[in-house]
C-alpha cells in the first residue's frame, strides 16, 4: 500500500544541505504493524512526516494505494491525509478551546461530513474509547491518558488505512504507555497499517516489524513471530 | 467543509479568547458608532438651519432698500445720500408681476409697550394681513392684522405670545388696550409661540399695521418687502419681475436689493454638508484605525495558533480551508463590531435628541451604510494578509510551535 521508491531529504541550513533521509526503499502493506526506532536525528520523524504526506521528499517517488502522491498540488495532497491517514503526536495536539467531543469531531467537519452522522460517529468513538462521561471536558480537565485517548478517536475518525504515531507514549507513565498501545493495537485488526516512531524498545519491540535508522537510513529490519 | 460549520468554528475560537474578542468589538463598535453619531450631527445642524429658513416661509424673495451687490463707496455716499426708500406704492406695485403670489411690507423699530403700570422695550413690526401666510406663521388667540387698505392706519396689534404672558399673566389681553409709544392700540390677536427663527423671536414682537408702524415712527420707507413667489419654478422670474417693477418706478435706477431664500439656503446647504462629510471622514479615519487593530490581533492570533494550524493541516485541512477560517473570524468580528457600534450609534443619536429638541438628529442612511460597509470592509481587507499567512505555515514546522 505504501511504497517509496529511493525517497531522499534534505534540508537547508545555513549554507549546507543536511541529508535527513537517504535513499529509502520501503514498502508497508495493509494491517501491517512498524515500528521505527533509532537515535534522535536518525531521521525517524521526517520519513514519518513524508509518509503523512506532511512534508515531501526532495527525490524519489512515493506511492500510496498505486498512486504516485508526490505530484499531487496541496489541496489533493490535503484530501489524501484527510481520508487516508491519521496521526497521534506525541503532545496530544488537541484544540484547547474544544471539548473532547469536537477535538474527535474536527477532522469530520473539515472533511464536510453532514452534522447527523458526524454526531452518530462521534457518540460510537467515544464510547469506544470509554470517553462518553468526558465529552464536554476540554483538554485540560482531561488527564494524558485520556487526552491520548481523545487524540486516537480523532485519528481514527476517518476510517484512515494508515495511522501514524509520533512517540505516542512520550508523555505518558508507563501503565497509561500500555493502554494507549493496546488501543493502537486494535487497529491492525481492522486492516489500518500502523506506524509507530518511538525512542522506547519496550513500545517499539511489539511491532512485527521493526526498522532501525541511523543517519536517514534504514540499516536493519528485524522482524518478530507473531 | 460546510459555511455553516466555518461559521461555528470561528465563532468558537472568538470565543475561546474573550477578552481579546470584546477588546476587538469595542474598537470596532467605536469606530461605528463615531461615524453614525457624528454625521447625525452634521446633518442635524444642516436640517436645523434648513428648517429655520423655511420657516421665515417658502418661495420667499427679500427685497430691500440699497443695492449692496456692488462694493465700494458710491458719489451718493459721499453727498450724505441714503439710498432712495422703498414705499408701501411701490410694494403694492410688485403684485402686478404674475409670478407672485403675495407680499408683506416690513417696517421695523422699537418703542416701548406698557399696559398700567407694567411696560417693557418691544420691537415692533409693522405689515400687513398677508404676513401671516408669507411668514408662516400661526395664531395662539383671536386674529391677525385685518384685510383691508394698507394706507389705513387703525389702532390694532397682535402681540407676541412672550409679551403677552409678561403684560396679561392669565388672561387672554383680547380686546384690551396697550400703549405703544404715545398711542394706543387694541390687542386683537396674540401669535402661536413658535420659538426662535433665524435669530427673531416671534414670541417677544407686537405686530401693528404698516401705515401704523408709520406714524408711530414717523416714517415712511418699508425695512423690507417680502415676496412670495407662486411657485418654487417661479422664483427667477419673480425676482426679475421685482427687480424691473422696482427699478422702472425708481426712474430707471437699480436701487434695491432682491435676494432669493434658496440662494442663501443653498449657500448654508453646501456649508454645512462639506462639514458633514469632513466630520464624518474624521470619523471614518477612526474606523480604519479599528481595521488595522483587526489585523494586528489576527497577526497575533496566526503566531498564537500555529500548533493548531499545522493541526488542521494534518487533519487534512488544505490551504484554502485555513484562510476561509481566519477570514471568517475577522468577518464575524467586525461584523458583531459594526452591529454593536450600530446601536450605540443610534442610541447616542437618540440621547442626543432627548438633550436638545430643537436639534432634528438623525443619522443619514448613506452614513449608516457607510459606517457598516466601511468596518466591514476593513475587517475583511486586513485579515486577508494574516489569513495568507495562516495558510502558507509549513505543517511540520506549526505542528512544533516555530
Amino acid at each position: 500500500m505504501i511504497q517509496l521508491e529511493n525517497v531522499s531529504r534534505s534540508f537547508t541550513v545555513g549554507d549546507q544541505q543536511v541529508a535527513a533521509l537517504r535513499d529509502i526503499n520501503l514498502s508497508i502493506a495493509a494491517g501491517d504493524y512498524v515500528s521505527i526506532m533509532g537515535p534522535s536525528g536518525s531521521g525517524k520523524s521526517t520519513l514519518l512526516n513524508l509518509i503523512g504526506l506532511l512534508d515531501k521528499p526532495s527525490s524519489g517517488i512515493y506511492r500510496l494505494d498505486g498512486g504516485n502522491v508526490t505530484e499531487l498540488n496541496d489541496k489533493q495532497q490535503a484530501r489524501v491525509r484527510s481520508e487516508k491517514i491519521g496521526f497521534v503526536f506525541q503532545s496530544f495536539h488537541l484544540v484547547p478551546r474544544l471539548s473532547a467531543a469536537m477535538n474527535i469531531e474536527l477532522p469530520l467537519i473539515l472533511a464536510g461530513i453532514p452534522p447527523a452522522e458526524r454526531k452518530t460517529r462521534v457518540t460510537a468513538l467515544l464510547e469506544n474509547y470509554s470517553l462518553t462521561d468526558r465529552a464536554d471536558h476540554r483538554p485540560d480537565q482531561l488527564s494524558g491518558g485520556q487526552r491520548q485517548r481523545v487524540a486516537i478517536a480523532r485519528a481514527t475518525s476517518m476510517h484512515p488505512a494508515v495511522l501514524l504515531a509520533d512517540e505516542p507514549t512520550g508523555n505518558l507513565d508507563q501503565t497509561t504507555g500500555r493502554e494507549v498501545i493496546n488501543l493502537l493495537e486494535q487497529l491492525i485488526e481492522q486492516n489500518v497499517a500502523l506506524i509507530v516512531v518511538t525512542h522506547d524498545p519496550a513500545v517499539g519491540g511489539r511491532a512485527r516489524r521493526q526498522l532501525h535508522m541511523v543517519d536517514g537510513r534504514i540499516v536493519s529490519e528485524t522482524g518478530r513471530e507473531t | 467543509m460546510r459555511l455553516l460549520d466555518v461559521a461555528q468554528f470561528a465563532a468558537a475560537s472568538l470565543r475561546g479568547s474573550r477578552s481579546r474578542t470584546l477588546l476587538m468589538i469595542l474598537a470596532m463598535s467605536i469606530g461605528v458608532a463615531s461615524v453614525v453619531v457624528l454625521t447625525a450631527l452634521g446633518e442635524g445642524a444642516r436640517r436645523y438651519v434648513v428648517n429655520q429658513f423655511s420657516s421665515l416661509g417658502t418661495n420667499l424673495i427679500i427685497v430691500f432698500p440699497g443695492r449692496t451687490e456692488t462694493a465700494g463707496i458710491g458719489p451718493g455716499m459721499l453727498l450724505g445720500q441714503i439710498p432712495r426708500e422703498l414705499s408701501l406704492d411701490d410694494a403694492q406695485a410688485l403684485l402686478r408681476s404674475p409670478a407672485i403670489a403675495r407680499i408683506a411690507p416690513l417696517t421695523l423699530g422699537t418703542s416701548q409697550i406698557s399696559r398700567g403700570a407694567l411696560n417693557r422695550e418691544v420691537v415692533v413690526l409693522g405689515s400687513t394681513a398677508e404676513m401671516l401666510q408669507v411668514r408662516h406663521m400661526s395664531m395662539g388667540l383671536g386674529q391677525f392684522l385685518p384685510v383691508g387698505d394698507v394706507h389705513s392706519s387703525e389702532s390694532v396689534c397682535v402681540l407676541g405670545s412672550k409679551i403677552r404672558r409678561e403684560l396679561f399673566g392669565n388672561e387672554s389681553g383680547i380686546g384690551s388696550w396697550v400703549r405703544l409709544g404715545d398711542r394706543r392700540f387694541r390687542v386683537i390677536g396674540v401669535l402661536s409661540s413658535q420659538g426662535e427663527s433665524m435669530g427673531f423671536n416671534t414670541d417677544e414682537i407686537v405686530i401693528v399695521p404698516v401705515a401704523s408702524a408709520h406714524m408711530l415712527f414717523n416714517t415712511s420707507g418699508l425695512f423690507r418687502i417680502l415676496v412670495e413667489a407662486k411657485s418654487r419654478d417661479g422664483i427667477a422670474s419673480a425676482r426679475r419681475d421685482a427687480e424691473q417693477i422696482l427699478t422702472e418706478r425708481h426712474h430707471g435706477e437699480r436701487d434695491v436689493t432682491v435676494i432669493t431664500q434658496d440662494a442663501v439656503l443653498a449657500t448654508f446647504d453646501r456649508i454645512l454638508r462639506a462639514l458633514t462629510l469632513a466630520v464624518g471622514g474624521i470619523a471614518a479615519i477612526s474606523l480604519a484605525v479599528a481595521g488595522v487593530l483587526i489585523m494586528n490581533v489576527m497577526l497575533i492570533a496566526v503566531s498564537q495558533r500555529v500548533r493548531e494550524i499545522g493541526l488542521l493541516k494534518a487533519l487534512g485541512a488544505p490551504a484554502t480551508q485555513i484562510r476561509k477560517l481566519f477570514f471568517a473570524e475577522a468577518v464575524l468580528l467586525s461584523g458583531i463590531g459594526s452591529m454593536v457600534g450600530l446601536i450605540l450609534g443610534e442610541a447616542g443619536v437618540l440621547a442626543i435628541g432627548r438633550l436638545y429638541p430643537a436639534l432634528p438628529v438623525d443619522a443619514p442612511w448613506w452614513a449608516v451604510l457607510a459606517a457598516i460597509a466601511t468596518s466591514l470592509g476593513t475587517g475583511v481587507l486586513f485579515s486577508v494578509w494574516p489569513a495568507r499567512r495562516a495558510a502558507r505555515l509549513d505543517p511540520v514546522r506549526a505542528l512544533a510551535g516555530r
